[in-house]
């Protein structure tokens, strides 16, 4: 195993702790916009796409970074944007909004 | 930009990220939670534009442009009670994206004809596996929750076999492709297998469990990601991905332990096809105690304190907004009313919350099971709308029961209880309940949004 592969999994795994320890805290009422906001997040995946897809190394390649470009924008923009539509309903008596 | 100052940025995207799921852990910050965690995102995906190799831009902006509109699109569309569909998809489409992003990245290096070094081969066919399987099996959990897609488990001889069998083949075409030289063929023939594993792993999974299985897709959804980043060899992808793999596998673990269910039997037991046979033999007898809206309405009129339990079926007779005004209109009266949420009462975990807070209930009154649960026996009247299963006493008291060990909401323990239902047919797992034939309890049959329509018309009278 080479030392990249070996150090890419070490990271994996302390994020994957402090995942752990961060989500732990959020409480189930708030547990359906965790979700999309955390799908949101996981749209990342939109570095890769971009880079296959700006590279061009070949048609085929571009294409199908293309296609996942647009794939995981969407899971970005509709994720972050549902879940901020979700958290602004949550209110206390008092009208005092979640900010 | 040198990419030591890219991987810095990446590094404050990923921190980001973390301070917004902080964020997330009370309702008064999470909305300021969201935003940081997008400007971490926007902060990715400005610096990339900035890698040295990325000949091409119009490409990249023409995709950012088509599915931020479409996302944008789908957020602002989308009905509370359809979010876990919504939630599905964009699980999904995450896992697509990881899928394309490996296949372009094999088709980039396949090129030069030689094989790949291990690291990026496995790497490679690690993240096309686990971005088919998350891809096809949120197709299918999306079209069950819709009902494109029957809700019911779909169950056929040698099913399990079946499915080991293609883990085994796709397992067995990643060694053979990284082993030997690149061959097109195979690695088309692992797209379409795992593909077809993602759709057969779902299949068998009934309605009522989809909870579970939503929570594991986001799961893999971050796994995807993370493999992606192992690809591209980007630590800000690795960190990210691992983050949100955590916070699926949290979430499964609790919706599980809210079925009282192990996540193998989940998985692999089918459950909704063989419920039926098991409740009938607990069946329970007695005498059941209707109540009119006009009596109801002034028990709960005259009561000190309310506890409405909604559940699914609630959602379902979009009869949210009529309960939240009939408990402003007992609040006005004095009554203190509060609602007990159990853990799997809507379609995925924290649903009815979103539901209710939409219905303008405010959240400090919308109680955990673990917060109500101790209240209920100071509390004069609960009613019960829309819910069944998770309010039935069998779960503690009858160990025969398919039900028994399910941590539920103890209604039992309030002074009255008020059961709204339709009619007396058991409930979604098709158990039958006690708390029906309890003196504590009276019927209101009829639908739940005109008879909550005709208790807040009652309560006004009185």
């Amino acid at each position: 195993m080479s030392e990249t592969l070996v150090t890419q999994i070490v990271i994996f795994v302390l994020a994957m702790i402090i995942g752990v320890e961060v989500i732990k805290k959020v409480p189930t009422l708030l547990h359906t916009p965790l979700m999309s906001g955390s799908n949101a997040i996981s749209g990342i995946t939109i570095i890769g796409a971009m880079i296959v897809s700006g590279w061009g190394a070949t048609k085929l390649a571009a294409v199908l970074g293309f296609l996942a470009v647009i794939f995981a924008m969407f899971n970005v923009v509709g994720g972050y944007l549902v879940t901020d539509r979700m958290l602004q309903m949550f209110k206390t008596k008092e009208g005092g909004k979640a900010k | 930009m040198k990419t030591a100052l890219m991987d810095f940025a990446y590094l404050a995207a990923a921190i980001l990220f973390i301070v917004g799921l902080k964020w997330m852990a009370s309702p008064s910050t999470a909305r300021q939670g969201n935003a940081i965690s997008a400007v971490g995102m926007l902060i990715a995906i400005l610096v990339t534009l900035f890698d040295q190799h990325i000949l091409s831009l119009w490409g990249i902006l023409a995709g950012v442009v088509v599915g931020g509109a479409l996302g944008a699109w789908a957020a602002r569309a989308v009905k509370m009670t359809t979010m876990p569909q919504m939630v599905a998809i964009l699980n999904g489409f995450g896992g697509l994206a990881s899928l394309l992003v490996s296949a372009g990245e094999w088709h980039r290096l396949a090129l030069p004809s030689c094989p790949f070094p291990t690291d990026v081969a496995v790497s490679i066919y690690a993240s096309t596996i686990i971005g088919a399987v998350t891809f096809s099996g949120s197709v299918v959990a999306a079209g069950k929750l819709q009902e494109v897609i029957s809700g019911r488990p779909i169950l056929f001889k040698g099913q399990h076999l079946l499915n080991a069998a293609l883990l085994l083949a796709c397992l067995g075409l990643a060694i053979y492709l990284t082993k030997q030289a690149v061959n097109p063929h195979a690695f088309g023939a692992l797209n379409l297998l795992a593909l077809a594993l993602g759709v057969l792993l779902v299949i068998p999974i009934g309605g009522a469990d989809m909870p579970v299985v939503i929570c594991l897709l986001n799961s893999y959804s971050g796994l995807a990601a993370a493999t992606t980043g192992f690809i591209i060899h980007n630590h800000g992808l690795i960190i990210t991905g691992a983050l949100v793999g955590a916070s699926g596998i949290i979430l499964t673990q609790i919706m599980c332990k809210a079925m009282n269910r192990s996540l193998a039997n989940v998985l692999f037991g089918g459950f909704g096809a063989t419920a039926t046979a098991g409740g009938s033999a607990a069946a329970v007898k007695g005498t059941v105690r209707p109540i009119t809206p006009e009596d109801a309405a002034a028990l709960l009129a005259y009561a000190e304190s309310v506890a409405f339990v909604p559940g699914y079926g609630l959602a379902v007779a979009q009869a949210q907004h009529v309960l939240r005004e009939l408990g402003d209109l007992l609040e006005q009266r004095g009554v203190k009313v509060t609602y007990g949420i159990h853990p799997v009462a809507g379609r995925m975990p924290g649903h009815m919350n979103v539901l209710l807070a939409e219905a303008n209930v405010a959240y400090d009154k919308l109680l955990d099971m673990d917060v109500i649960n101790p209240q209920f026996e100071r509390t004069d009247v609960v009613v019960v709308v829309g819910a069944n299963d998770v309010v039935n006493p069998a779960a503690r008291n009858t160990p025969s029961s398919p039900l028994y060990g399910m941590p539920i909401l103890d209604v039992d323990k309030a002074r009255q209880v008020i059961f709204m239902k339709r009619s007396l047919n058991p409930g979604f797992a098709g158990i039958d309940n006690e708390l029906f034939y309890n003196p504590k309890t009276s019927m209101l049959f009829g639908d739940a949004a005109k008879t909550l329509a005709a208790l807040v018309h009652e309560v006004k009278q009185v």
